[in-house]
């Protein structure tokens, strides 16, 4: 255990070292973060104009999902895209042999190898948006619905990642395929708006095939005490079964790896 | 004749072997065809909303702006930047600055070629789209087909030149593929991909149209869509702003090749 704590130490510290050295692109980042906060909003109050309701979501609540979006979205850039976003490059120069070499577990090196700090603002800002469109669309939250709530983000997470894991492992098949993850980037992208939005056909996707809705939807809803707090049950039914996935189907795909040209 | 270096037999060459190329990679582009899908999800919600139907499309003309706008963004989709960055710091960029030919030339050779590689692909994804959507199918005339196709290219050679400028950045700082966040940014939220320009405030809708981004997908969109538009107004517009990119461009490019070192000198 101890092993991979310090590896974790080091992996980051370097991430860090390297991202200073490009301090400008880190104001760009920040710029263009703030700016896409702005265009979601915007975009968002459309549905809004002329007193209008989104499926009986308030602008505040709308604004609540928006936040978890966010939070998500700044950890996808931070943790997520860098490390598995990766993978197909270790695949197709075949440095994955020395990633399975190493005496650490390889789902664990590969899922946190470095880290992007430009994207760490987003996490924050989107925390922020979290908790003040909750309070201003009235959500009466106490010590336990807080920790509730931080509990089925951390399975949200969970979930989010392994996700992105089993899309990011099939590159041991499909090396030529390597943008797969945008495709992923692009569905998980509607989890900006609550899900009850969506046309029934949709939703049922949303909640059981690629479960977007335990993202965002959920959350918010037990946030704003529309859910019950039993809700945390499904959610963590949902990222024990997938996180489960993707740690066999990991398993399973390295069986099929065979490096670099051969 | 020749321009920047490019005669007909050239250009032919250049097409034919990006062509060949990228059918290479037709999973991939397949791929990226898929991940356009977000006009679609954008679609479901208007259609599902208040809102929605507050924007005065009637039938099926909002199915149609967004699969309009779906193929408009499929054939004008534009990765210079990250070509040109690519090259320059692998350094393959210095033999072709060696050649006769203009190096943007080639680039806009890869992205025609990738585009004829992507059209079965879009076709399908709007086969599917009518099959799920059936009333919203409409065959539209020739003429509009034409229009369409123009104001298409027109928007691909806005988006190309726009990137291109950030491109011939790269000359001066090497990770400057960093700024094409900020012109993406503006683009996916005024380009009319998430809603059409009609439904933005009137405020919004005023300065966004001094932008060229309402141009690049709504215009060609409304145009297909056989939507109520000012065709030759938008045509303008769009020729005057490759008027304006065009020589600075070309500027910013000869500055930058003077500044050029190569990588490792």
């Amino acid at each position: 255990m101890r092993r991979y704590f310090d590896s974790l130490k080091i992996f980051w510290g370097t991430a860090l070292a390297i991202q200073l050295e490009y301090q400008f692109n880190a104001l760009v980042e920040l710029i263009a973060m703030f700016g896409s906060l702005a265009g979601s909003i915007f975009v968002l109050s459309l549905f809004f104009s002329n007193g209008n309701q989104l499926g009986g979501w308030s602008w505040e609540a709308a604004l609540t999902v928006q936040g978890i979006y966010t939070l998500f979205d700044g950890i996808t850039n931070t943790f997520l895209r860098p490390n598995l976003g990766a993978i197909v490059n270790y695949v197709r120069e075949g440095t994955l042999d020395y990633v399975l070499l190493k005496p650490v577990d390889s789902q664990f090196w590969l899922s946190v190898r470095t880290f992007s700090p430009t994207g760490l603002p987003e996490i924050f800002l989107g925390f922020f948006l979290m908790t003040w469109a909750s309070f201003s669309a009235g959500a009466n939250i106490t010590v336990g619905l807080f920790f509730i709530v931080a509990f089925m983000l951390i399975c949200g997470l969970i979930i989010l990642y392994s996700i992105w894991f089993l899309i990011a492992s099939t590159t041991i098949w499909f090396v030529k395929t390597w943008n797969a993850t945008e495709v992923l980037r692009a569905l998980l992208a509607s989890g900006r708006f609550p899900v009850s939005v969506y046309p029934s056909s949709l939703r049922f996707i949303f909640t059981f095939i690629l479960p977007v809705a335990f993202l965002t939807t959920v959350p918010a809803e037990v946030l704003l005490g529309n859910s019950p707090t039993s809700m945390i049950s499904s959610s963590l039914l949902v990222a024990i079964i997938f996180f489960v996935l993707s740690r066999l189907f990991w398993l399973f795909a390295l069986r099929h790896y065979t490096s670099a040209s051969s | 004749m020749k321009l920047a270096g490019l005669s007909y037999q050239v250009a032919r060459s250049l097409l034919s072997t990006q062509y060949a190329y990228m059918l290479e990679y037709r999973a991939e582009i397949a791929l990226w065809a898929l991940s356009g899908l977000l006009p679609f999800i954008m679609l479901s919600l208007w259609s599902n909303t208040q809102a929605g139907l507050d924007l005065g499309f009637k039938g099926f003309e909002l199915s149609r702006y967004f699969l309009s706008a779906f193929l408009v963004r499929q054939f004008s989709v534009v990765w210079v930047v990250y070509a040109f960055e690519e090259d320059a710091l692998l350094g393959r960029l210095s033999p072709y600055l060696l050649q006769p030919l203009h190096p943007l030339w080639r680039y806009a050779a890869s992205h025609l070629a990738e585009q004829a590689t992507r059209f079965p692909f879009a076709l399908c994804i709007a086969g599917i789209f009518f099959v799920i959507n059936p009333g919203a199918f409409w065959l539209p005339s020739l003429w509009i087909l034409l229009l369409t196709w123009l104001a298409t290219l027109m928007s691909f050679t806005i988006s190309f030149l726009l990137q291109s400028l950030i491109a011939a950045l790269c000359f001066w700082n090497e990770k400057a593929s960093a700024l094409e966040r900020l012109l993406f940014v503006p683009y996916l939220f005024l380009s009319g991909l998430l809603a059409p320009i009609s439904s933005f405030p009137p405020e919004v809708r005023k300065w966004s149209s001094l932008t060229p981004f309402p141009y690049l997908i709504d215009f060609p969109a409304r145009v297909l869509s056989g939507l109520n538009v000012d065709v030759l107004g938008g045509f303008c517009i769009q020729i005057l702003w490759i008027c304006i990119l065009l020589p600075l461009v070309i500027v910013l490019w000869r500055l930058g090749v003077r500044k050029y070192t190569a990588m490792g000198a």
